[in-house]
């Protein structure tokens, strides 16, 4: 990387940082650059979501957004989320329901998912379905993926008295009825 | 007791353990190629050719040179001219050398040109603008029947281009492969028959869409040897390949394979790997190239298109009495299993059924379009389409019901195909006999979850919205016989955790998980005792990687072998321990124990009474593994869909996916494999198709080449149904290519369920619906 020519601030996982940087990069690449892998590179075009972080609380993808535009705000990536000790919730699901194939697209759907619970008092599937709609993924057919959330938003609606969804196509969702 | 009643004894096979790295990826640890790339990496960026067919007149690259940042440029001037063959097979590959790492021609848009390493990727694409390149435009072939027309231009005319074994390559021709055989006499059985057919099917262009793009990294180690950490299948052919591409021997060459973010088939192409090499040999400096998402659908490889002509006679009784599969593959600009693609089409479709005249035939050819390679399903995906909507038509000649045809006709345990016999991958096949099938069962279960029942006659349906069920058969194979090898080793450490060490590629299908839990099951342990490795060609075993359905199937019976040959040292030692015979003791819940129970010594102590006590030595069990046989999996599909006969959408209302995967050794991945094929399959069969303009493919992105959403998603339901193959690893055999065979002929027959409309191509978009839809009003 050629010496930065700017600076940027802003809070990154709850700590006030100050990255070098040029107008031209890209969020991503800065997030990458400074060790926060786990957002990925997928397309580069906006559309796959393998790079979702959260800005000011909402899902954005990294790789369209330049980093000097996080100026001042508030950046969440997967690191923020879970740790081997002590993953999140929805992390502990994707694993126990067998979401997790090649993985890369899985940070992405977890920062959108953590956009949806942080976002949203109501869990119906439409809704959800909107939130998770910019995260591809060409492994599971997102049969699992799908499982694992729905645990956690059903449980979370649960605990907030937060109305469960009433209707899902899924099969893993209406065993979840059953 | 069924044979597949010997599973539910298994402790840790046919059990759903974690899949050992989800939580590492779920966590976003650093797992992938580009996670592992040093601050200090140079950024490689290629000039693609813009143009489907040409020849360079001249290049001129002292300007990229001097750019800033700038360290290297790579072009056909100042890089080896080796033939060599990028398909990642294994050797000699049964595909055409007709590839250089740069060549004075390009023959499609996206063909290399020349490439860049700079400090910085913007340094690198502004030192590709001042690369002078001037093309001699040559006449461009975009479709099969250009490519066989007489006088064609040859795509590939360099003398060098050749097939390292003796099968028939034609290139001034544009011929790339062709094969044939006939068991009986296809005339003989057409003559026989009450009902002829002859119909012609196209399927399209697509691409694997791993979202982890093509990534490759290579770096000089400080003992001056080659070090390139890739998102490939095949780590050992990568080597190899290199090692031949950029004329340095194998020994200099290490290839890594960290997590892989998906393949599908795509990753089975050696397509950076020398250039990123030949950057890092020629900087010193660590070298990183990852596609674009624009690069993976342009340059990355796709699913061959297939023109199929399928003819069949069927008495009215419901014998097939005649098949005769005439397949033409489009490989593309260059020849990479052309010939073995079009072989699985026959291979793997043409014995599921009953009949003794067949006759194939098989020829791919070139064309100034995108390459063609392994992807899922691999022919076998294409063919079955033109099979599967044949037996529908069959069914109706006869007047009878499309299951109950296909329940009198598929092959059943002990039954063998002349197909086996004379369709192999580039020689000619292995007989075989089925040894486990429950397609009967796998057809019954299907029905009943999606209502069969209750089809009915398009002809009786009227209004806007009509529903249609459909249904297809599946089979594809387990491994190449008497080709693929797997290796694996496995050793002890002093808690009696194990070093797994395997060549076999997890590519994310959790095959690494897979493995263990059949070295666990073998050594009488846990999964959780199994530390993984795969793979790396300096430290793992050999293994031809993750393809042709191979993995459970052949590295998993490797492991085994390896795992019981570590289980007789760990007996002897525990044995000696215990002072008793060898004979006496068994392996029991991680011990060495005696009959009865009564004496009994962990691994843990064996494992320190060896490494550190007394007649030291490594318990350490290796083993190799060929087959004989390719153990079909079995499946039955059946969707239920709804057609807007105003606008020709259609709209997925179920899908059912049943498998016999023989013993699904962790069923929650079983599952997984055969819900992503499927949704894979489904997109496949009504959107994803590759748009072209004067040879360019115009929507290379996720936004103009859709593929399924969770929004998306239909209904989808799998069923995974029990055999057992007694020649895998604890019953089992393949699982993750069949499923993508399916939504296509399914959804084309539950069209005409619906309608009466019946197309022979798809995607199935609404446009093409609707077009056939309104044909059939007009009769």
């Amino acid at each position: 990387m050629t010496k930065g020519t700017h600076t940027v601030s802003f809070t990154l996982n709850g700590e006030k940082q100050t990255f070098d940087t040029r107008p031209d990069e890209k969020l991503l690449t800065l997030l990458r650059r400074e060790g926060y892998r786990g957002t990925k590179y997928g397309c580069g075009q906006g559309t796959c979501g393998a790079c979702t972080v959260l800005l000011d609380g909402r899902a954005t993808y990294a790789c369209l957004l330049y980093a000097m535009q996080a100026e001042g705000r508030s950046v969440r990536t997967i690191e923020s989320v879970g740790t081997f000790d002590n993953p999140g919730e929805f992390q502990k699901e994707l694993v126990a329901a067998g979401a997790v194939q090649c993985g890369y697209c899985i940070p992405g759907m977890v920062m959108s998912a953590t956009a949806l619970m942080e976002t949203e008092k109501d869990f119906e599937d439409e809704i959800v379905k909107e939130y998770m709609d910019g995260n591809l993924c060409r492994c599971t057919g997102y049969e699992k993926i799908w499982v694992a959330l729905r645990k956690v938003l059903d449980r979370q609606a649960a605990e907030g008295n937060k109305p469960a969804a009433k209707k899902t196509s899924s099969k893993g969702a209406k065993n979840e009825q059953a | 007791m069924n044979r597949h009643e010997k599973a539910k004894n298994f402790k840790q096979v046919n059990h759903s353990v974690i899949k050992i790295d989800a939580l590492q990826l779920a966590l976003g640890k650093d797992s992938y190629v580009a996670d592992f790339v040093p601050r200090d990496a140079l950024t490689i960026k290629m000039l693609w050719s813009p143009h489907p067919h040409a020849r360079i007149k001249s290049m001129d690259v002292s300007k990229a040179e001097k750019m800033p940042g700038v360290k290297a440029v790579l072009w056909y001037g100042n890089v080896p001219r080796i033939a060599h063959c990028t398909a990642g097979q294994g050797f000699p590959e049964p595909s055409p050398y007709d590839t250089f790492m740069f060549d004075k021609k390009v023959r499609f848009v996206g063909d290399r040109v020349a490439a860049v390493a700079a400090e910085t990727e913007e340094q690198a694409l502004a030192a590709l603008e001042v690369i002078k390149v001037e093309y001699e435009l040559l006449k461009p072939v975009f479709s099969l029947d250009e490519a066989m027309a007489k006088g064609a231009p040859v795509i590939h005319d360099e003398s060098e281009a050749h097939v390292p074994i003796p099968i028939p390559y034609e290139p001034k021709k544009n011929l790339v492969a062709h094969v044939a055989c006939e068991a009986g006499s296809f005339e003989k059985g057409l003559k026989e028959a009450d009902f002829t057919f002859d119909q012609t099917f196209e399927t399209p262009y697509a691409q694997h869409c791993p979202i982890e793009p093509y990534t490759s990294m290579a770096q000089i180690a400080s003992s001056g040897r080659i070090v390139i950490t890739t998102s490939t299948q095949v780590p050992f052919h990568c080597r190899r390949i290199v090692a031949k591409t950029l004329d340095v021997p194998v020994q200099k060459i290490r290839v890594i394979k960290p997590r892989i973010g998906g393949g599908f088939g795509c990753k089975q192409e050696v397509l950076l790997d020398d250039v990123t090499a030949m950057f890092a040999l020629r900087t010193g400096r660590a070298c990183l190239w990852q596609f674009n998402r624009e690069e993976t659908f342009r340059t990355g490889r796709t699913r061959h298109p297939f023109r199929i002509r399928l003819q069949t006679g069927v008495k009215k009784d419901g014998t097939i009495t005649a098949i005769n599969m005439d397949c033409i593959n489009n490989t593309g600009a260059y020849g990479g299993h052309g010939l073995t693609v079009v072989s699985c089409a026959g291979s793997k479709v043409l014995p599921l059924y009953h009949c003794e005249n067949i006759k194939f035939d098989g020829k791919s050819y070139y064309t100034n379009l995108p390459v063609g390679g392994a992807y899922r399903g691999f022919g076998a995906t294409q063919a079955f389409f033109a099979m599967e909507s044949l037996m529908d038509q069959m069914a109706e000649a006869i007047g009878m019901d499309p299951m109950k045809f296909r329940q009198i006709n598929h092959i059943r345990e002990g039954e063998g195909s002349p197909i086996f016999a004379a369709l192999g991958e580039g020689r000619e096949g292995t007989p075989m006999t089925v040894g486990s099938n429950a397609l009967a069962e796998c057809i019954v279960q299907g029905a009943e979850a999606i209502g069969w029942k209750k089809r009915q006659d398009w002809r009786g349906k009227t209004g806007r919205y009509r529903r249609g069920i459909g249904m297809a058969c599946l089979m594809q194979g387990s491994s190449i016989p008497d080709i693929d090898m797997g290796a694996a080793s496995i050793k002890i450490n002093e808690d009696g955790s194990f070093n797994l060490l395997v060549g076999a590629t997890d590519l994310g299908t959790g095959s690494d998980t897979v493995l263990a839990q059949i070295a666990a099951e073998e050594l009488e342990t846990t999964t959780d005792k199994m530390i993984v490795y795969s793979s790396d060609t300096d430290l793992t075993p050999f293994d031809v990687g993750a393809y042709a359905s191979s993995t459970t199937y052949l590295s998993g019976e490797a492991v085994r072998k390896a795992a019981a040959d570590a289980k007789r040292q760990i007996l002897a030692t525990g044995a000696e321990m215990l002072g008793v015979l060898v004979e006496e003791v068994h392996c029991e819940d991680a011990t060495v124990q005696n009959k009865d129970g009564s004496k009994k010594v962990s691994y843990s102590d064996i494992a320190n009474y060896a490494l550190y006590q007394k007649n030291q030595y490594q318990i350490i069990g290796t083993a190799s593994h060929i087959t004989k046989k390719s153990p079909p999996p079995f499946a039955a599909h059946f969707a239920e869909i709804e057609v807007d006969t105003w606008t020709g959408f259609i709209r997925v209302l179920n899908y059912v996916s049943t498998i016999d995967c023989g013993t699904a050794v962790n069923p929650t991945l079983a599952e997984g494999q055969t819900e992503g094929g499927t949704l894979n399959g489904i997109s496949y069969a009504l959107t994803e198709e590759y748009l072209f303009q004067n040879g360019r493919m115009m929507n290379a992105s996720f936004a103009d080449y859709h593929i399924y959403s969770m929004r998306d998603r239909p209904p989808l339901q799998t069923i995974l149904v029990p055999s057992y193959e007694e020649t895998g690893p604890f019953g089992a055999k393949s699982v993750s290519e069949i499923c993508i065979n399916g939504p296509a002929p399914v959804f084309g027959n539950a069209i005409y369920n619906a309608t009466g409309a019946r197309l022979n191509e798809f995607p199935f978009t609404p446009e093409k619906v609707l077009k056939a839809i309104q044909a059939v009003e007009k009769k």
